[in-house]
């Protein structure tokens, strides 16, 4: 799928829903729980369910990587599946300290 | 996006925890999350095109600004101030609009067609009893958010437009979600109307962090309410922090000892008032956030570090960046530019041009004036140092242009307040026949000290040079201001041009 930044995705095979922060201008097989994922308006189909080996779930407001850093995506529902580019698994963004201005 | 993704995402999230406290009544996030659907529903049934406040602080800001958000409205908090007239031209631009305000204003305005005037208490209840929205709010990240009336220093008001992606980028690009805890707590004590009101609330919300609202400020007020709602971050604007500084002095028990961080914009601090600030709060971080209304609001920090290490420095360069308004955030890029558009080197002054996601520099009506390199000048006039520091040097249209000479009034003024006389002052450019503009200042004096307009001009004579000398002083009891502390320099000319007719006609 070609994404593009601003726009929302989710899983075919839990709740999550993610938004695109940053992306590289490439199709990706972006995945949640083993399934590629679908825009969010889609119907996802029944009876899909998550992969074990990407299973570890995602939480709310967390931004999840590649290793190159140039896909950022925005958890925005929490699921069970993990979010991956193919068989790799995105990493967990670390949270950087940004400035207090507010 | 829309911001209405951002309160979700809290009410998801923390939803039990508080969001807004004001005068004691608290607001839980999943509370909001209703109320803003109700409020959307009342919104929606009006047939307004426009959701308005015109209202200190109360818990009507926020359920409005998301419930606009919901039904899919731009949100216009209004200057509480205005005049009538002034309003009327306002409420022309806006209508259909939804009015949320004061009950005797909403009863005054009972009768006037196109706005549906809600009083606050009535909106708030009816809002916090109503059940949630079903409809969903749009996605179109190009609709507009808020409108926000500039405070037109220099001319009539125009509405700076905020959309959606903007601001939503702004906290997606700055705020880490909920990564407040419990225990913390934002004063805000900016009036709705100012942009930085907005972008606290949107941030707050995101992070998670309680905000306390101070519907009218006073310096005694804030220290009460800092202390007793044991705040931990504040916004304040320079003359705010100058009053606080001046209560603390005085009554040194009034001390809020839990505010770790302070942070202040919307006009130029004194070096003075900051120096004292951060002897009087030593355990508080101090952060200058520059922005402007068109920029969704922060665009450059001048950080806690970055206060500690100028303030202990020997260095003067170093030292001087007290008075900066800190570097560009990473999503922002910084040019001087000059007259033809140049890139200036560090240390030369120009006008302060801006480019990054979260610029809107749009204004309803006219044309964006975002050039075509994505660059945003933003009327401000400064310059950048060898590391990258910005330093404000006051509105490009308020630089004097004196036998073709560039001066700025911000450097006279800063001399004049280094005299042990002047207590404020403002310099402004008058219409001069042999110059074409002349510098002239109007002084306030501090009270049982001596000072004539020859000792004045001879003063900045010597520490300047003799052409930045105010041709004519005046002295005053004191200088006008508006609400969020920026002077109004249009005031000031029109105090010279009249005193001067005055003395004309004589």
């Amino acid at each position: 799928m070609k994404l593009k930044a601003g726009s929302r995705v989710k899983s075919a095979v839990c709740t999550t829903e993610v938004m695109v922060i940053q992306t590289p201008d490439a199709d990706l097989d972006v995945r949640c729980g083993g399934a590629p994922m679908l825009p969010i308006g889609e119907q996802a189909p029944a009876g899909g369910s998550v992969a074990a080996s990407a299973s570890a779930g995602t939480q709310i407001g967390k931004r999840y990587v590649n290793a190159e850093g140039k896909l950022e995506l925005l958890c925005t529902k929490p699921g069970k599946g993990s979010l991956a580019i193919g068989d790799t698994l995105l990493v967990l963004k670390e949270a950087k300290p940004l400035p207090a201005s507010d | 996006m829309n911001l209405m993704m951002l309160l979700e995402m809290a009410a998801s999230g923390f939803g039990d925890r508080v969001a807004v406290v004001n005068e004691g009544e608290r607001l839980a996030y999943a509370d909001l999350l209703r109320a803003a659907g109700a409020a959307a529903d009342a919104i929606a049934a009006s047939g307004a095109k426009h959701a308005a406040i015109l209202d200190v602080s109360s818990l009507a800001l926020p359920i409005g600004l998301f419930g606009a958000a919901w039904a899919g409205v731009p949100f216009v908090p209004l200057n509480y101030r205005l005049t009538g007239a002034e309003l009327e031209r306002l409420l022309a631009q806006i209508e259909p609009a939804y009015l949320v305000t004061d009950a005797a204003r909403a009863r005054a305005l009972r009768e006037r067609a196109g706005v549906v005037a809600v009083a606050r208490e009535d909106f708030v209840a009816q809002a916090r009893g109503g059940s949630a929205r079903s409809a969903e709010w749009s996605m179109e990240g190009d609709d507009i958010a808020v409108l926000l009336f500039t405070s037109g220093t220099t001319g009539p008001p125009k509405a700076a437009v905020l959309r959606h992606r903007h601001l939503v980028s702004y906290i997606l690009g700055s705020v880490e979600f909920g990564a407040a805890s419990e225990e913390d707590a934002a004063l805000v004590s900016v009036p709705p109307y100012h942009v930085a009101g907005m972008a606290v609330l949107a941030s707050s919300i995101y992070s998670g962090r309680r905000i306390v609202q101070l519907p009218s400020f006073s310096a005694e007020a804030w220290l009460d309410l800092a202390r007793r709602e044991r705040v931990s971050h504040a916004f304040v604007v320079p003359t705010m922090l100058a009053r606080i500084v001046e209560v603390l002095e005085r009554e040194p028990r009034a001390r809020a000892p839990g505010i770790r961080s302070l942070s202040y914009g919307g006009g130029k601090m004194p070096l003075a008032v900051i120096e004292r600030a951060m002897r009087l709060f030593p355990e508080s971080d101090f952060t200058n956030a520059y922005g402007l209304t068109e920029t969704s609001s922060t665009l450059t920090v001048l950080t806690p570090e970055d206060h500690r290490a100028a303030a202990a420095s020997d260095d003067p360069a170093v030292r001087r960046r007290l008075a900066s308004v800190g570097r560009p955030l990473p999503s922002v890029e910084i040019e001087v530019r000059d007259e033809e558009g140049r890139a200036c080197p560090p240390g030369v002054s120009g006008e302060i041009c801006v480019r990054g996601e979260q610029v809107s520099g749009e204004y309803l009506g006219k044309t964006s004036r975002v050039g075509s390199d994505g660059f945003f000048p933003t009327r401000d006039a400064g310059s950048l140092d060898a590391e990258g520091y910005v330093f404000l040097e006051g509105r490009i249209d308020d630089i004097i242009v004196r036998g073709g000479e560039n001066m700025s009034p911000g450097e006279i003024e800063d001399v004049l307040l280094g005299h042990p006389a002047v207590a404020d002052c403002a310099v402004v450019g008058v219409p001069d026949e042999e110059w074409g503009e002349a510098v002239a200042a109007v002084v306030v004096r501090k009270p049982g000290v001596e000072a004539t307009p020859e000792t004045l001009r001879e003063f900045v004579a010597r520490e300047l040079r003799s052409s930045r000398a105010p041709a004519r002083i005046e002295f005053r009891e004191e200088l006008p201001y508006n609400e969020t502390g920026k002077l109004l320099r249009r005031e000031v000319r029109a105090w010279l041009a009249e005193a001067k007719s005055g003395r004309d006609s004589r």
